[in-house]
């Protein structure tokens, strides 16, 4: 066979033409001609990425160089694509549940105009063509591109339905926090570029190596670079303290909130930690930081999430919970439990996602789950994948979510046991909450109206079928990250990360670890049933404590934030208004109007049409030239 | 013959020009008083040519007389001011057609 690192470029590549042919033609196309030329292009890309990551399988990785993107002086920074571990297995992820979600959405927005259709799939192909090209830069320049054009897509999708002013404001907050965040990468990118003068990884890491800790190099530079990439990385993955928009941007088309706002995107902060690993490992203050903000994201987002009733909003909240464990991983080490965790995580959030997306569509737009209730032997199949998306989050063997969370336990374990009860708190709340999710939505006696009981049904094919693949794979997904205490010589995602991330053994003995598996699984299972005991015939209109209130309100922070900085920031641009710019700058430009005009008005009189008095003044005026001239002059 | 006399006169001429200028409002003098400060500048200028080549003469630097480079602005400025009198007269036929008057302060439209 040909060596298919040749046509790795295809694989960005089949997107972005996806992208340009329904973007530019999507006023002669139908529906189904966008939905069809959307999907196949992902489709080829998962093909491809699946060839490519065989290929790696079996033990080559390398960079291929394209052209020279930027050169200038000494610094030059080659276009060029990376092909190891951590990018096919991104590349996988992207590809594969790309392709599901691209499916699905050529029935869930069946009810588009088509040109409308064919923008979004536009769209949608530009965001996996972007996030591809993240994943497979080979230099941090390349990887921002990519950084910039998922957020760019995410604006463009959160904002889909423009003609409402609030999604359109839920896509500007969403674009502007991240730019706080890119703000920060930007000057991290600058700072390894005054440093070191190259940008790619691995010229970085060995530049690194060899001068870490050297005036060229020294600790400071290592903590501040990481902790702004980590900065970068809490907007583009919604942790503390620039989470807020991720919830808001729930305003988009469901299936886009299960590829970009839940299983890729995302993770775009995750992969930038993974991929950097090299440095962080350098920097224990930073690594200090990260497991801190990630534990109390996911605290915070799991306790908002316990009291929230809008279907999507859990989800989002649920999502940022998870990203949050995810960099408690990247904190405490365990940057392949993270890759792990974003792995299962694409599966089950997506899942449940477009679970949620089924039952929408099936409610008529109905999202708050106050009014579903007893859909479960409407929507059998979307009952069904939710359920096992449900069990997956909550971390109940042998579903995915298991695995992945015991190995971010386990190593939050080794790492400080405060932080390990914490962090098995927040598993908990994630358990109780999706529970509750699932009872309040499937179980007990349907709460919406007549017209609504009326119209279940379950959704059609295109968009069970993906429910029903991801419901397989958030079964199966965990099983490559098999704790070697279970079976023997397991853990093969480990070992086919270790050429990109290498394996940190932990001297844990294997009672430990049965008893941290045991009790996570049976707390988890006992959230489940009080879940089930609390929510299981419940009925709308209970009275609600003020910590319940406290909760639904998001813990105020939108508010804080308004107060804090929004508000601030328009105080001082009424102030600039009215006084910096009426007065001063106004002012002064009125004045010099007002200043030649009035002068203009006195000097008028001496235009006065006598020929003898512009004589006289111009007699008078050589006189006062010739004075000055020979008198006051030297 | 001191060159102050030639100063003098010139400087008288000047004034009577200027002042006829600045005081009659008949254009025809106005343009007669222009030639007079026409002249008393030429007047100037031979009277310090004069001066200025007798005093390099006596010195041993030139070998001529009389100097000419004054001399020749003078030229100029009689061409000048010839060419001046025959658009100025054209002027002022057409201005005492127009309004049947060479008074100056008549001719204060351009102000409107």
């Amino acid at each position: 066979m040909q060596d298919i690192f040749q046509l790795a470029y295809w694989i960005p590549l089949l997107p972005l033409l996806g992208s340009l042919l329904n973007g530019l033609g999507r006023r002669y196309m139908s529906r189904s001609m966008a939905g069809w030329i959307g999907s196949l292009s992902v489709l080829g890309s998962f093909v491809l990425s699946v060839l490519v990551f065989l290929h790696v399988k079996s033990g080559h990785s390398e960079v291929i160089h394209y052209f020279d993107f930027i050169k200038v002086g000494t610094l030059t920074i080659p276009f060029s694509f990376q092909l190891d571990a951590l990018s096919s297995l991104f590349l996988l992820i992207i590809t594969g549940v790309g392709f599901l979600i691209h499916v699905y959405s050529t029935a869930y927005m069946h009810e588009e105009d088509p040109d409308q259709f064919a923008r979004y799939f536009s769209y949608l192909n530009l965001f996996v063509f972007s996030m591809l090209l993240l994943v497979l830069g080979s230099n941090y320049v390349i990887l921002f591109i990519g950084w910039e054009g998922v957020g760019l897509c995410s604006y463009l999708l959160i904002g889909y339905w423009f003609k409402n002013p609030a999604y359109t404001a839920a896509a500007n907050k969403a674009f502007i926090m991240n730019r706080i965040g890119d703000l920060a990468f930007l000057v991290a990118l600058f700072w390894i570029i005054t440093k070191s003068g190259v940008v790619g990884f691995q010229d970085f890491f060995s530049f690194v190596q060899q001068h870490q800790f050297t005036e060229r190099f020294t600790a400071t530079d290592i903590t501040v670079i990481t902790l702004l990439f980590f900065i970068g990385a809490t907007g583009k993955s919604a942790q503390l303290p620039l989470y807020t928009w991720l919830p808001d941007a729930m305003a988009g088309p469901t299936p886009v909130s299960a590829l970009i706002h839940a299983a890729t995107m995302v993770t775009a902060g995750i992969y930038l930690i993974a991929r950097s690993n090299f440095l962080y490992s350098l920097a224990p203050h930073t690594l200090h930081l990260i497991s801190w903000v990630g534990l109390l994201t996911a605290l915070l987002a799991a306790s908002i999430a316990l009291a929230q009733n809008d279907i999507k909003k859990v989800l989002a909240y649920s999502t940022v919970s998870q990203l949050g464990f995810m960099f408690l991983a990247l904190g405490t080490g365990a940057y392949a439990a993270a890759v792990f965790h974003v792995m299962t995580h694409a599966f089950f959030k997506a899942l449940l996602f477009l679970g949620s997306g089924s039952v929408i569509h099936a409610m008529g737009g109905e999202q708050d789950i106050r009014k579903m209730g007893g859909l479960s032997t409407k929507l059998r199949i979307t009952y069904f994948t939710f359920l096992i998306g449900c069990i997956a989050i909550a971390g109940i063997p042998p579903f995915s979510g298991f695995f992945s969370k015991d190995a971010i336990l386990l190593s939050v374990f080794l790492h400080s046991p405060l932080q390990y009860g914490l962090a098995l708190f927040a598993a908990l709340l994630t358990a109780f909450y999706m529970f509750r999710l699932l009872f309040l939505t499937f179980a007990g006696q349907f709460r919406g109206t007549e017209e609504q009981k009326h119209h279940l049904h379950e959704s059609p094919w295109a968009m069970t079928l993906p429910l029903l693949v991801l419901a397989v794979l958030s079964v199966i997904g965990g099983w490559v990250g098999i704790p070697e205490v279970l079976l023997p010589n397991a853990e093969p995602l480990i070992q086919f990360l270790s050429p990109v991330i290498p394996v940190v053994p932990h001297a844990v003995s294997h009672e430990t670890e049965y008893i941290l598996m045991a009790t996570s699984t049976v707390l988890v299972l006992l959230m489940v049933l009080a879940a089930w005991w609390r929510y299981r015939h419940y009925q709308p209109g209970v009275s609600t404590s003020p910590f319940t209130r406290l909760l639904e309100n998001k813990w105020y922070v939108d508010e804080i934030y308004d107060k804090l900085i929004v508000q601030p920031l328009s105080w001082m641009a009424a102030w600039l208004r009215s006084v910096a710019e009426a007065k001063v700058i106004d002012g002064f430009v009125n004045g010099v109007g007002r200043a030649v005009q009035y002068s203009a008005r006195q000097l008028r009189f001496v235009q006065s049409g006598q020929v003898g008095l512009y004589v006289l003044l111009m007699v008078l005026s050589m006189a006062v030239m010739l004075f000055i001239q020979f008198f006051i002059r030297k | 013959m001191p060159i102050n006399y030639y100063l003098f006169l010139s400087l008288a001429l000047f004034t009577i020009g200027m002042v006829g200028v600045l005081t009659r409002r008949n254009a025809i003098i106005i343009f007669m008083c222009i030639e007079l400060m026409l002249n008393a500048v030429n007047l100037l200028l031979v009277a310090f040519s004069k001066m200025h080549y007798q005093a390099a003469f006596e010195a041993g630097q030139v070998a001529g007389q009389a100097g000419v480079d004054g001399q020749l602005f003078v030229f100029f400025i009689m061409v000048v001011a010839a060419a001046e009198v025959s658009v100025g007269l054209a002027i002022i036929v057409m201005m005492y057609r127009n309004v049947h008057s060479v008074d100056i302060n008549f001719l204060n439209r351009l102000k409107h």
